[in-house]
């Protein structure tokens, strides 16, 4: 069968941004809207036909889901195992990043033509959903370590437009730039990792890099080692590092809080559903060789930052007023959750449940953060204001949003039969199996979850009635239509049998809910969802009693524990002053003073002899002569 | 030919009148007077002309004829010159090269 076609679903975006990027000035509102909602729908039905296709006619054979090359051509050719391609791969992953990207990025679309009404740039900003669009489906359908490079940069390049997009804020710029340079500063591991893998692996070809046998054979050449690791457990771990900085691990987070900056449907389509999966995802590609090199060293290092971050990030996100720092931190949080169920995955059968459980998190969550990310647009747009101090009471003033952010919540917290219940229940499972320390810390972030996300949700809807200036409404059609979409998959995704399509070794096999683990899950939910609920139901000075109770843990907490001025002292005071302080005073001194001296000794020694050219006739003939008698003399000197 | 005079006297006498022009033009500062040195400079070179034709080329003309050249020019030349000076005159009101030094740097 010809699936060539499937080039057509990133190029389609692709065509999509150049259109209105070239038509920028005569598209008006809500023309460009329409056109690039209308290229992306083409893209999704694609996607989602491409997607079916593949789990339910030709991907499995012999009870197993193959990685096919829909399409693939040499782009620079280096040696016969080692050359860079450009292609399609479809295997179970990609296949289920077909479904997540373009229908999160449609609702983004269709919502962006309610929200981004009447904004300057508004074709501008279309354009760029569509570049974004196009590089992250390049991202999840590359063939190669080199292909998702080249993707993994564009996503950040898209991204940066984004969060810049009001660009006339000095605060965008600089969370743009922010989230640029960091993601690029992890982005040179990613890089030094890849050179590692096709040095030493000499292939860039995830159909190689994940063939078992190739990996045993990598494993039986004990001559590459370096202090006591394989080399290519170190390539690994620097892969991870790109991974970690685009997916907000601790210690690169610090650019999701400031990414918040840009227009939220963007927060909800970049920095919550697709691309900061983008290193959940790399991982999940590589997972065979995390797996087996060096018995999963790599993988190790993957649960352990998994966990450290999303308990990390879950306190941060109690103490936080601004609402959509709130999701940022969720968000941080939930792939935390993500990483870690790789991190305690094993490989064959049923021993893969936290691969499987990873993706199905990164499924479900893509659902429902967007439509928390979306719902929280709306509420902004109503209000006027990110702060939970301006809101309260919103439930009777905006119903479709309280009920679809209420059902979202309800599924991230781990409430049955929402589908957040069904993959975090899978993730704890795992965990449970395999790696007791991080078993307890997912599930006392869990209670945290229903906790900071009732909070939230009380904060918002409930609490008292505050004085609003202009009485909030509902968002109009566009915004309400994807919420209400999104609810319903936020509704039915937990039933997917995700182990079907998923796994580790990409043999379907059977999971099932362990009830006794399940509810205890469910308790700490519901026990978060309490604790929320006396604390933020109705207004009463509770939280602010124990805030001044907490009094320094809470401050650290709200300052992010002041990892930004951490990275301000390193950068600023030790890098800057010293090291480039130094490098500046060289450039500045001895680079520079070199030039200077050459232009100032040219100049000075022009100041004393231009006087040679007085003006005077008498002085140039003076000179002639005794040239000529200068001359003569040598001529004389030569010939005797 | 001319008798009792060898070549050597009659050269030095040119080679004089060559140093006196070249004397008048490097210290007179009136514009006339260095036109007139640079005639004598000419007239040395016209004179160097005749005298090696005569003595040492008796049958040739070339020489002669180079020196009618030459005082030709020089009179052309001089014509010129004195145009020049005449208007520099009513430009400047000054023919001393002292304050005519405004082309330099």
């Amino acid at each position: 069968m010809d699936l060539t076609y499937t080039v057509l679903i990133p190029l389609i975006p692709l065509f999509m941004f150049l259109f209105l990027g070239f038509n920028y000035k005569r598209l008006k509102e809500p023309i460009s809207g329409y056109i690039g909602t209308a290229g992306l729908l083409v893209t999704a039905l694609l996607s989602f036909y491409t997607s079916y296709q593949y789990f339910f006619n030709y991907g499995k054979v012999d009870g197993v889901y193959q990685k096919i090359y829909a399409y693939n051509t040499v782009w620079i050719h280096f040696t016969e195992t080692l050359h860079i391609d450009m292609g399609v791969l479809l295997d179970p992953l990609s296949a289920v990043m077909l479904i997540v990207v373009p229908l999160i990025s449609l609702m983004v679309h269709i919502y962006s033509i309610g929200y981004m009404h009447k904004e300057p740039g508004f074709t501008r900003f279309f354009a760029f959903l569509s570049l974004f669009t196009f590089s992250m489906l390049g991202l999840v359908l590359s063939t190669n370590l080199f292909q998702i490079y080249i993707f993994w940069e564009m996503v950040g390049v898209s991204s940066y437009l984004l969060i810049g997009y009001y660009f006339e804020k000095p605060s965008a710029i600089l969370a743009a730039k922010k989230a640029f340079i960091v993601t690029r500063f992890a982005d040179f591991g990613f890089l030094v990792g890849i050179l590692i893998m096709s040095y030493y692996a000499e292939t860039f070809d995830f159909k190689v890099l994940t063939n078992v046998e190739f990996i045993q054979t990598l494993i039986a050449n004990k001559e590459l080692t370096f202090v006591g690791l394989s080399v290519i457990t170190w390539g690994l771990i620097l892969i991870f590092i790109g991974g970690a900085g685009k997916s907000a691990m601790f210690p690169l987070h610090i650019w999701l809080p400031d990414a918040m900056e840009g227009p939220t449907p963007v927060s909800a389509l970049i920095h919550a559903a697709t691309m900061v999966v983008a290193g959940v995802f790399l991982v999940a590609r590589l997972f065979p060789m995390y797996y087996f090199m060096d018995d999963g060293f790599a993988l190790e290092i993957v649960a352990w930052v998994g966990a450290f971050t999303t308990i990390f990030a879950a306190i941060i996100a109690i103490t936080q007023y601004d609402i959509k720092r709130v999701l940022a931190f969720s968000t941080m949080s939930q792939i935390g959750y993500m990483m870690l169920a790789l991190g305690v995955s094993g490989y064959e059968g049923h021993e893969g449940l936290g691969f499987m459980a990873s993706f199905f998190h990164l499924f479900t969550h893509a659902m429902f953060k967007a439509l928390l990310f979306l719902g929280a647009g709306s509420i902004i747009h109503a209000v006027h204001s990110n702060y939970m101090q301006d809101m309260g009471g919103l439930r009777i003033y905006m119903p479709i949003t309280n009920i679809t952010f209420l059902l979202a919540a309800l599924a991230i917290s781990g409430i049955p039969p929402f589908a957040g219940f069904f993959s975090k229940d899978e993730i704890l499972a795992a965990a449970f199996e395999h790696n007791m320390p991080v078993f307890v810390i997912g599930y006392i972030v869990a209670g945290m979850t229903a906790f900071y996300m009732f909070r939230l949700y009380f904060r918002i809807f409930w609490w008292s009635n505050p004085e609003y200036k202009h009485a909030p409404h509902e968002a109009p059609k566009f915004m309400t239509i994807p919420l209400i979409i999104l609810a319903i998959m936020t509704v039915g995704a937990g039933f997917i049998p995700f182990s079907e399509l998923v796994s580790a070794d990409n043999t379907p096999f059977h999971s099932h809910i362990e009830w006794g683990l399940a509810g205890a899950s469910i308790a700490a939910g519901v026990i978060g969802i309490l604790l929320a609920y006396v604390f933020y139901k109705k207004e009463n000075d509770l939280s602010q009693r124990f805030t001044v109770a907490f009094g320094r843990v809470h401050k650290w907490a709200y300052n992010k524990f002041y990892i930004d001025e951490i990275y301000f002292f390193i950068t600023k005071t030790i890098i800057f002053k010293y090291i480039s302080g130094s490098f500046a005073w060289f450039d500045k001194n001895v680079v520079d003073g070199s030039m200077n001296g050459i232009g100032n000794s040219t100049v000075w020694i022009s100041t004393k002899i231009k006087g040679l050219q007085s003006g005077k006739i008498q002085d140039y003939a003076m000179f002639f002569i005794s040239g000529v008698f200068m001359l003569i003399m040598i001529v004389w000197l030569l010939l005797n | 030919m001319i008798s009792g005079v060898s070549i050597y006297e009659i050269l030095t006498v040119s080679t004089i009148i060559f140093f006196i022009g070249i004397y008048g033009f490097v210290t007179r500062k009136n514009l006339i007077a260095m036109l007139m040195s640079v005639e004598l400079i000419l007239n040395s070179a016209a004179l160097n002309f005749v005298i090696i034709n005569k003595y040492l080329f008796p049958e040739a003309v070339e020489g002669a004829i180079f020196s009618i050249f030459i005082i030709a020019v020089a009179a052309a030349e001089t014509a010129l010159a004195l145009a020049i000076i005449i208007n520099l005159y009513r430009l400047v009101m000054s023919l001393k090269t002292d304050e005519l030094e405004t082309m330099k740097f």
